[in-house]
C-alpha cells in the first residue's frame, strides 16, 4: 500500500506539453524533493496534484484512490494540503480566521444548525477552535493569533502559510518553493521547521525548490525534471554528481 | 446585565414607536419612513454579502426583490381576498395575519430561487462579466412581469391594501410597522450570525483568495450559491414588505435604478461592514426624504433675496443630482465607505459590553 501513486502523468496545454510521462511514488512518510530548472513543469505537477488542472493522461492514485480530475477541496479534504511559491493567505482577516477557515472540509454542521445556533454549531465552532490553538501554540504562532498576514514579516508568512496547510491533517503536503524570497538565517529557520514537522506530524512532504541547501540537507529521495521530462532521480548525493543535471542546470561542457 | 443593553434598547425602539404609530402620535408620513427605512436596511444589508463579503460586484438586486414582491402579493391577494383577477379569497380573510409570515417566506424563497439566475454562472464568471449578467438577470426579470399580464403586466398590481385591511379587523394595530421591524431584525440578525460563522467566513475567503479558499477546502461553488441565494432571498422579502407597505406594485418600481439605490447605500455603507449597511440605509432614506423639504426650502430662498429669475424653479429632480454628487465626493474622499470594512465595534470597543448576540 502506498500513500501516493503516479503513473504516466501527461498535461498538455494546446500544442505545449508541460509535463510528460511523470511518475513517482510514496511509500509512507518520505520527504522527497522535486527539483529543475525554470519552467520545467514543476509546479504544474503539482497543480494536477492538488486538483487545478485535469491531466490529459496518467493515473493518481492517493491511499489507493484515484483523485484525477477531483475538484481541488474535494482533495485537500482527502488529506493533500499545499502551499504556494507566492504566499497566498487570506491577507485581512486574522491569523486564527485563516487556520479557522481551512477547517471548512470537516464543519460538522449544516446551514439549519448555522442559523438556530443549536449544541451541533457550538460545539463544532469550539472543537475548530481548539484544533485552530492547539496548532498554533505547536508552531509557535500564538503571539500572532490576531494580526492580520499583511501586517507580518515575510519568514512569519511563510511559516503560517505552511501552519494552515497542516490544519486539514494532511498525510500528504506539498511545499511550492518554501524558501522563496527568503534570506539566509530565515532558511534556517524553514529548514528545522520543516525536518521538525516531518518527524513531529509523521507525514510525508514533498517539495519544489530551488535553494540546493534547502533539498540537499532535508530530501532523501530527489526528481529532476527538465521540459516536463524526468532526467533523473536518486538520494541527494547521487544527484548532486549525475551529469544529466549538470548540463539542465549549468549547460554542455563544450561549448 | 450590561451585555443586554443594546437588544433591550432595540425592542424598546420598536415596541415604543408601534405604540406610538397605534395612539396615533406618530402621523402616517413618519411611520412611511421608518418602514422604508427598514426595506432599505434589508436591501443594502443583503446586498452587502455579495459586494462586500464576496466581493463580487452584482448589481441586479432589485431584480429579486420583484420577485418576491410579485410572489408574496399574488398569493396574498389570491388566497386572502376577492379579487376580479385571482377569483374568490380561497381561505377566510382573517387568517391572512397568520399566513402573512409564510407568503412572506414564500416570497423570500422564490426569490433565493431565481437567484440561482447569477449564482450559477457566477462558478465561471466573475467581475465586470458577472456583474454583466447581474444586470441581464435585472431586465429579464423586470420584462418578465412588465409583460405577464395575469399579475397586470406594466399596469402593475394592486390589493394588498385589503390584506392589510383584513389582519387590522383581527386586530387594530400598525400591523405593517410591526412586520417591518420583526423582518428587519430578522435579516441583520441571520446575517450576523452567518457572517460570523466559520461556514459564512467561507466567503470572505473568496473574496480575499479565491485559489486559495478552493485549495484550503472551502467548497467555493457551493458558497457562492449560498451566497447568492441568501442575498437574493432576502431581497424578496424586502420586495414583499414594500408592495405591502405601498398597497400597489409595478415592475418598473424594480428597474436598474432601485439597484442602483442599493449599490449607493452599500458604497456609503462600506463594504463587508453590516453595521455599515444598516447606517447607509438610514441615512440615505433620511437624505431622500428630507430633500422633499429642503429642496422647496432653498427654493424660497433663492427667490426671497432675488437672485434668479421669477419663473425659475428647483425642482425635485435636483434630488437625483445630489445624491449621486454626494456618491461622487464620497469616492474621492473616503472611497471605503463610512465604515470601511469593520463594524462600529470596531471603531467603540467599549460598545462590545453592551451587547451579547450569539
Amino acid at each position: 500500500m502506498s500513500l501516493l501513486k503516479i503513473k504516466g502523468l501527461t498535461q498538455q496545454f494546446g500544442g505545449l506539453t508541460a509535463v510528460s510521462d511523470f511518475a513517482t511514488e510514496f511509500q509512507g512518510n518520505e520527504l522527497m524533493g522535486l527539483i529543475g530548472p525554470n519552467g520545467a513543469g514543476k509546479t504544474t505537477v503539482f497543480n494536477i496534484v492538488s486538483g487545478f488542472y485535469k491531466p490529459t493522461e496518467g493515473k493518481i492514485l492517493f491511499a489507493e484512490k484515484p483523485i484525477d480530475g477531483l475538484k481541488p477541496h474535494k482533495v485537500t479534504a482527502m488529506g493533500i494540503a499545499r502551499t504556494f511559491q507566492n504566499i497566498r493567505l487570506w491577507h485581512d482577516m486574522s491569523l486564527l480566521d485563516n487556520i479557522l477557515i481551512s477547517q471548512h472540509y470537516n464543519l460538522g454542521y449544516n446551514l439549519f444548525d448555522l442559523f438556530v445556533r443549536n449544541k451541533r454549531y457550538v460545539e463544532n465552532e469550539k472543537r475548530m477552535r481548539n484544533i485552530a490553538m492547539q496548532l498554533l501554540e505547536q508552531l509557535d504562532l500564538v503571539q500572532f493569533m490576531d494580526e492580520k498576514p499583511k501586517n507580518l514579516p515575510y519568514g512569519v508568512q511563510r511559516k503560517i502559510e505552511i501552519a494552515r496547510a497542516l490544519s486539514v491533517k494532511p498525510s500528504l503536503l506539498l511545499l511550492d518553493e518554501p524558501a522563496a524570497g527568503l534570506n539566509s538565517s530565515d532558511v534556517q529557520e524553514l529548514i528545522k521547521l520543516i525536518a521538525w514537522i516531518h518527524k513531529e506530524f509523521k507525514i510525508a512532504i514533498w517539495m519544489i525548490e530551488h535553494q540546493m541547501a534547502v533539498v540537499m540537507s532535508l530530501c532523501s529521495w530527489i526528481q529532476v525534471i527538465d521540459f516536463g521530462k524526468t532526467i533523473a532521480e536518486g538520494t541527494p548525493e547521487q544527484i548532486q554528481n549525475n551529469p544529466a543535471v549538470i548540463k539542465a542546470y549549468l549547460g554542455d561542457e563544450n561549448i | 446585565m450590561k451585555k443586554f443593553s443594546v437588544p433591550v434598547l432595540l425592542t424598546i425602539f420598536a415596541v415604543g414607536t408601534v405604540l406610538a404609530a397605534h395612539f396615533e402620535l406618530l402621523d402616517l408620513y413618519i411611520q412611511t419612513v421608518i418602514m422604508f427605512i427598514g426595506v432599505n436596511i434589508i436591501l443594502s444589508s443583503s446586498f452587502n454579502i455579495i459586494n462586500g463579503y464576496m466581493g463580487e460586484f452584482a448589481c441586479g438586486h432589485a431584480g429579486f426583490m420583484a420577485v418576491g414582491a410579485y410572489v408574496t402579493s399574488v398569493l396574498n391577494i389570491m388566497f386572502f381576498t376577492n379579487s376580479k383577477t385571482f377569483g374568490d379569497s380561497i381561505l377566510s380573510p382573517e387568517l391572512a395575519l397568520w399566513f402573512f409570515p409564510v407568503t412572506m417566506l414564500l416570497g423570500g424563497i422564490a426569490a433565493a430561487i431565481t437567484g440561482l439566475l447569477v449564482a450559477l454562472p457566477s462558478f465561471k464568471t466573475r467581475d465586470d462579466y458577472l456583474a454583466i449578467i447581474t444586470l441581464a438577470a435585472n431586465f429579464i426579470l423586470v420584462s418578465m412581469f412588465i409583460n405577464m399580464d395575469s399579475v397586470g403586466g406594466a399596469r402593475g398590481l394592486m390589493g394588498m391594501k385589503q390584506i392589510i385591511f383584513s389582519m387590522e379587523d383581527v386586530a387594530f394595530i400598525p400591523w405593517m410597522l410591526i412586520w417591518t421591524f420583526v423582518f428587519t431584525y430578522a435579516t441583520v440578525f441571520v446575517i450576523r450570525r452567518f457572517v460570523t460563522s466559520t461556514y459564512g467566513k467561507g466567503i470572505i475567503a473568496i473574496h480575499q483568495d479565491e485559489i486559495a479558499a478552493e485549495i484550503m477546502s472551502v467548497n467555493t461553488n457551493k458558497m457562492k450559491l449560498v451566497a447568492f441565494m441568501l442575498s437574493s432571498g432576502l431581497a424578496g422579502i424586502a420586495g414583499g414588505l414594500f408592495a405591502h407597505i405601498l398597497g400597489y406594485i409595478n415592475p418598473n418600481s424594480f428597474n436598474i435604478l432601485k439597484s442602483t439605490e442599493c449599490l449607493v447605500m452599500v458604497y456609503l455603507g462600506g463594504m463587508g461592514s453590516l453595521s455599515g449597511s444598516v447606517i447607509a440605509a438610514i441615512i440615505f432614506t433620511l437624505l431622500i426624504e428630507g430633500l422633499r423639504f429642503i429642496i422647496p426650502a432653498m427654493d424660497t430662498l433663492i427667490h426671497f433675496v432675488p437672485l434668479v429669475p421669477e419663473t425659475f424653479h428647483l425642482s425635485q429632480v435636483l434630488k437625483w443630482v445630489i445624491i449621486p454628487l454626494i456618491l461622487v465626493i464620497l469616492m474621492q474622499f473616503r472611497p471605503e465607505g463610512i465604515m470601511g470594512n469593520r463594524e462600529l465595534s470596531d471603531f467603540f470597543p467599549k460598545l462590545k459590553k453592551y451587547y451579547e448576540f450569539k
